[in-house]
């Protein structure tokens, strides 16, 4: 089970606590109206599927109930960090895993 | 019946002996024996038969890597196991165990029919049987197949045991309580860290239990064992644990561990747990789980009788049992010299030490000759004799890679060594990276991806004085990890072990290697040819072959087999082994019961049963329950004689004909308040809430972003800036999360606060053109005359003096309101109704008849009229979009060409032509009942019911087109072979201009 950090509670807790909720940093476009059929498709069921780190969504579902953002290498299972909802993802250039 | 116990060897308890069965017979052994080491001392080798080919197998190893000696064991009533490993499980008086895979006994089995069938058995079998004609599958082979096969028996009783569950946090796991992992914690503990010692047997040693001759600081190997163990016991910070086997080994150092409590006790303590499955989050681990013998690919050496040199060195020093008296020794490395060293000086008379290499060690040699054992080097080995018990081996002389005439050697077993290969299961869970070392032949651990620590043989390290210097290393280094300082310990050793070997392919024969059954993995019996048959079919990778073949497959996950079957793959494919790769381990360990993965969780404690506050009421007033999501909930109140249907159809008619009573508080409810709320309901829902005036309600209808039909339910507006909004009894948690994600992540913005209150109310619905009349004298500060309280409407009021938030809505189509009361006092205010409502026959429902009325209106549940692909024009509640709003939650959907399309499925109402027929739901429709099959379905049955009120069945269904089918006639098969015909409507059976809603 991993641990994982919420970045509101500031704690590392376990895995059961928190739920998945999809790919981070797909912002609900302003004007749904305005988007074409292709465009509103890609917002619905385009998701990036990578091989490596991923931007994430997590809730603290069975704790404080926050969503926050995580990115997390799809190859080892390892979240290399986490950070509240609204953030940017971070800068990780220097500091991959290895491996 | 032969005693092969030996005097003054051995570990075992003299003083007290134990009897149990085996196959009906009872034998005796010693206070720490495990069965396999009981019955070698009674002489029994033969203890089972193979999975595929009911070959006679005796036990090969003396731990948990044993492949052949499964047994089933019985506990007590209830308490059958099969396949537990007669290497492990210790006896005591009353223990019943038996034999598996044979029919009608051990030494004589029909199955072993199947060894004769070799060829319809042999590598991909599976694959190439699965393309035969299907009738000779179902026909002839699938029932030859069950009758012969199989892996023991499962047990027909329910578990009456019990497992525990616990959480362990420590600095330092030790895995595996061999000199390394010893070194490890007394190194660790000595520091001052939270040490955690593990070990799966029942007592700590490892190796040194096989040891004694060999003396650490002056003192003998079991002397000195036991002052560890003292010292050990004797530091508060270091626990140790025996009979706990480290299953997994997952992220962040978290190791599942299961501990046996209680199947090594004749007198199990009233209530004790069977087992307890540990989860330890440990700082730094280390492993130190040894290595695992391997035996010799050849001809017939599955006998039984043939078993690993080392293992029988183990059952001689640790249990002081003699599995031969005449072994001869067969081997490629040089441990196996000791074991017949200790053989010899136990009193057998090897018959001889057979090397396949040319030249070994002088010094063993000279040890051997001055013990009288003939010595044959650069030999192979090419024949066992004997069937239930090996008689003699075959041995030839290899020369210049030609194999000479062979030679019989009488013997009564045979121990074979073919090297040793690194435990590093536990290891691999973690996905560190195993890599070859040529010179040791082995695959040492590489890269790591856990705080870990390998110490001793688990990096082919060889020898006590390795593996102690190794751990106490490794417990210095898990030390300094934790920011702490530890010196490594040193060990003075004498007389210790060390050796080498070489690792090989099955050996060479003079005979035709097509016709040997030179086994490789003896739990799948599995052999050389099959790997190279694998091969010749095109199987280039060691995942390919090990499919094609199920080598390393069966539950000892290849742990003898694995690399002996990579070898031969190599040597196939003639490449190196690294090149052909190698399969990963995957937890658990050894296997586990499903009980130690449950633990608490069963029966009652399997999931949570919710129940609302009128809950007893019900079950007091003989309701029957169905499950809704997590809670139980009354389905239907029979009185005596009834059976549901009649049970509904009374509560239906007493509903539409006087009033009836019914527990809505499952209902989820959310409060969305705030500021912002209305703005915020506006982008959820599909439907205006800007203009609905405090006081009045409103059907809300949630989607995706995706435009289908998420969930629905009422909404009052109690204030401007607050709305009650009930949802689907099992769509409350997922509403309440998606509001929580819109408003934390797309409109952080909105001052707008959610807050679950499911719980906090219990609702009680009353229904029917009486309902008004029996409600009216419990309320106070409202009027709910129908000008007053129109249909749609909520008002804050008392009722029975509860505070209460009185909803008039309908689910049923009758008059209806809906009484939420603070959940403490729902049953006082349910029973006070009750009481009064006997003036009106007042009937209590359940959810089934709940569902007919609302069917007979066609009002929709989502999830049983709706799947997740349906829209709210094909639901038939288009009305509830707000057509005017800019945006909500899915609306830009709506237009997706996809779902303006024509021929999507719509809900329609089904009439079927003879009104007493009531259709299956789940039903499949077909538009013409002659087409040949397979036949295009246009949709199913969604809903079906007896309609009391309108004497006949009544259904809605989810058909392709379906609102331009109306009055078509189509057909549903049923599933005894006939067809019901029935027609298309619409879903409103009863009173679609809904005036039995505003009776006075
Ligand atoms: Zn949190």
């Amino acid at each position: 089970m991993l641990l994982i950090q919420c970045p509101y509670c500031d704690d590392a807790l376990p895995e059961l606590e928190f739920a998945y909720a999809g790919e981070a940093h797909i912002d609900r476009p302003k004007d749904p109206s305005a988007l074409s059929d292709e465009e509103w498709r890609d917002f619905l069921f385009i998701r990036s599927n990578v091989k490596g780190v991923h931007a994430e969504r997590w809730r603290h579902i069975n704790g404080c109930g926050r969503f926050f953002n995580a990115l997390r290498d799809t190859v080892s299972d390892r979240f290399v960090t986490t950070y509240k909802a609204g953030e940017p993802r971070p800068d990780l250039s220097g500091k991959e895993p290895a491996q | 019946m032969t005693d092969f116990r030996v005097e003054g060897r051995g570990r075992v308890n003299r003083a007290k002996p134990v009897s149990f069965t085996f196959d009906g017979e009872t034998y005796r052994g010693f206070e720490g024996d495990t069965v396999a080491s009981a019955l070698l001392a009674n002489g029994v080798h033969l203890m089972g038969r193979s999975f595929k080919y009911h070959r006679p197998r005796g036990v090969v190893t003396a731990g948990s890597d044993e492949p052949n000696a499964l047994v089933g064991t019985t506990r007590g009533k209830g308490r059958f196991e099969p396949n537990t490993r007669a290497t492990i499980q210790e006896i005591y008086t009353g223990l019943t165990t038996e034999s598996q895979n044979k029919w009608p006994s051990l030494k004589f089995d029909l199955g072993a029919i199947n060894d004769r069938l070799y060829m319809l058995f042999s590598a991909g079998f599976y694959y190439k049987t699965f393309m035969w004609p299907r009738s000779f599958w179902d026909s002839v082979y699938e029932p030859l197949i069950r009758k012969a096969a199989g892996l023991g028996k499962a047990p027909t009783e329910v578990d009456p045991d019990h497992y525990a569950s616990r959480y362990l946090h420590c600095d330092v796991l030790v895995i595996g309580s061999g000199p390394s992992g010893i070194a490890a914690a007394l190194t660790a503990g000595r520091a001052g860290s939270k040490v955690v010692l593990v070990d799966e047997a029942a007592e700590m040693g490892g190796t040194l239990l096989s040891e004694p001759s060999v003396s650490i600081d002056g003192q003998p190997a079991w002397d000195w064992l036991a002052s560890a163990m003292a010292e050990l016991d004797a530091m508060p910070n270091v626990r140790r644990m025996t009979r706990t086997t480290a299953t997994g080994y997952y992220h962040q150092n978290m190791i599942g561990m299961v501990q046996k409590l209680t199947d090594h006790m004749g007198d199990v303590p009233e209530g004790a747990p069977r087992e307890r499955m540990w989860r330890v989050r440990a700082k730094e681990v280390v492993l130190a789980q040894g290595a695992i013998e391997r035996p010799m690919v050849f001809d017939g050496n599955d006998c039984p009788g043939v078993m690993l040199a080392g293992a029988a060195q183990t059952f001689l020093n640790r249990f002081g049992v003699l599995v031969g008296k005449q072994p001869v020794v067969l081997t490629s490395h040089d441990s196996a010299w000791y074991s017949a060293f200790d053989m010899a000086d136990a009193g057998a008379k090897v018959v001889a030490i057979v090397d396949t290499r040319e030249s070994v060690p002088q010094a063993l040699q000279n040890d051997a000759r001055a013990r009288g054992i003939p010595i044959h080097l650069g030999q192979t080995a090419t024949a066992t004799k004997g069937r239930l018990r090996v008689e003699a081996l075959r041995i030839n002389p290899v020369l210049n890679g030609k194999v000479g005439a062979g030679r019989v050697l009488p013997c009564d077993a045979v121990l074979v060594c073919g090297g040793w290969t690194p435990s590093l299961h536990l290891f691999s869970h973690t996905k560190g990276t195993l890599d070859w070392d040529a010179e040791a032949k082995a695959y040492l651990p590489g890269h790591k991806t856990e705080d870990v620590h390998i110490a001793g043989a688990g990096r082919g390290l060889w020898g006590i004085a390795a593996a102690l210097e190794d751990g106490t290393k490794a417990g210095a280094d898990a030390v300094q990890s934790l920011g702490g300082s530890a010196g490594a310990a040193t060990f003075e050793v004498a007389d210790d072990r060390t050796g080498s070997g070489i690792t090989q392919k099955e050996l060479p024969t003079d005979r035709s290697p097509g016709k040997a059954k030179a086994f490789v993995d003896f739990q799948n019996d599995v052999t050389a040819k099959d790997i190279r048959l694998a091969v010749r079919e095109g199987m280039k990778s060691i995942e390919h072959v090990k499919r094609y073949t199920t080598n390393g497959m069966a539950t000892d996950q290849g742990k003898l087999s694995n690399m002996n079957g990579l070898t031969i793959a190599a040597d196939a494919l003639g490449k190196e082994a690294p090149q052909v790769g190698l399969t990963t381990f995957r937890p658990p360990y050894t296997p586990t019961t499903f009980g130690a993965f449950a633990g608490y969780h069963k029966g009652a404690h399997f999931e949570v049963t919710r129940k609302t506050p009128i809950d007893d009421w019900a079950e007091e007033n003989g309701a029957e329950y169905e499950p809704v999501a997590l809670w139980r909930r009354a389905w239907y109140f029979p009185q005596a004689g009834e059976d549901m249907h009649k049970a509904v159809a009374r509560e239906c008619k007493a509903t539409r004909e006087s009033v009836g009573i019914f527990d809505a508080s499952t209902l989820g409810k959310i409060e969305v308040s705030g500021p912002d709320a209305t703005e915020f309901m506006n982008r959820m829902y599909t439907n205006p809430w800007t203009k609905l005036g405090v006081g009045r309600a409103r059907y809300g209808l949630l989607l995706g972003e995706d435009g289908f039909i998420r969930d629905d339910g009422v909404i009052g507006r109690m204030r401007d800036d607050l709305f009650h909004v009930t949802t689907t009894t099992g769509g409350a948690a997922q509403v309440l999360n998606m509001m929580e994600d819109y408003l934390q992540t797309e409109w952080p913005d909105l001052k707008v606060w959610l807050t679950s209150t499911t719980e906090e109310w219990a609702t009680i619905a009353l229904n029917g053109p009486n309902a008004r009349k029996l409600l009216q004298p419990f309320v106070d500060g409202a009027d709910i005359s129908a000008d007053a309280m129109p249909h749609m409407s909520v008002v804050e009021c008392t009722v029975a003096g509860f505070p209460s938030r009185l909803f008039r809505i309908s689910f049923t189509g009758e008059l209806g309101f809906e009484i939420n009361v603070p959940a403490r006092h729902g049953r006082a205010l349910w029973e006070k109704l009750w009481e009064a409502g006997q003036q009106y026959d007042i009937c209590p429902y359940g959810t089934e008849t709940m569902h007919v009325l609302r069917a007979e209106k066609g009002f929709i549940i989502v999830g049983q009229d709706t799947d997740g692909t349906v829209t709210p024009e094909d639901a038939g509640i288009g009305w509830a979009i707000g057509k005017k709003k800019l945006d909500f939650v899915g609306k830009r959907s709506l237009d997706r060409p996809d779902i303006v399309a024509k021929g999507r499925k719509q809900l329609v109402g089904l009439l079927t032509d003879d009104p007493k027929t009531v259709l299956t739901e789940g039903a499949q429709i077909v538009a013409d009942p002659n087409q040949p099959k397979p036949m295009k379905m246009i949709g199913h049955v969604t809903s079906s019911y007896w309609s009391e009120v309108l004497g006949r069945s009544i259904a809605m269904a989810l058909v392709e087109g379906g609102f331009d089918r109306m009055d078509d006639r189509l057909h549903i098969p049923t599933e005894t072979g006939g067809t019901v015909t029935a027609k298309v409507t619409g879903t409103q059976f009863y009173d679609p201009a809904g005036e039995r809603l505003t009776v006075e």
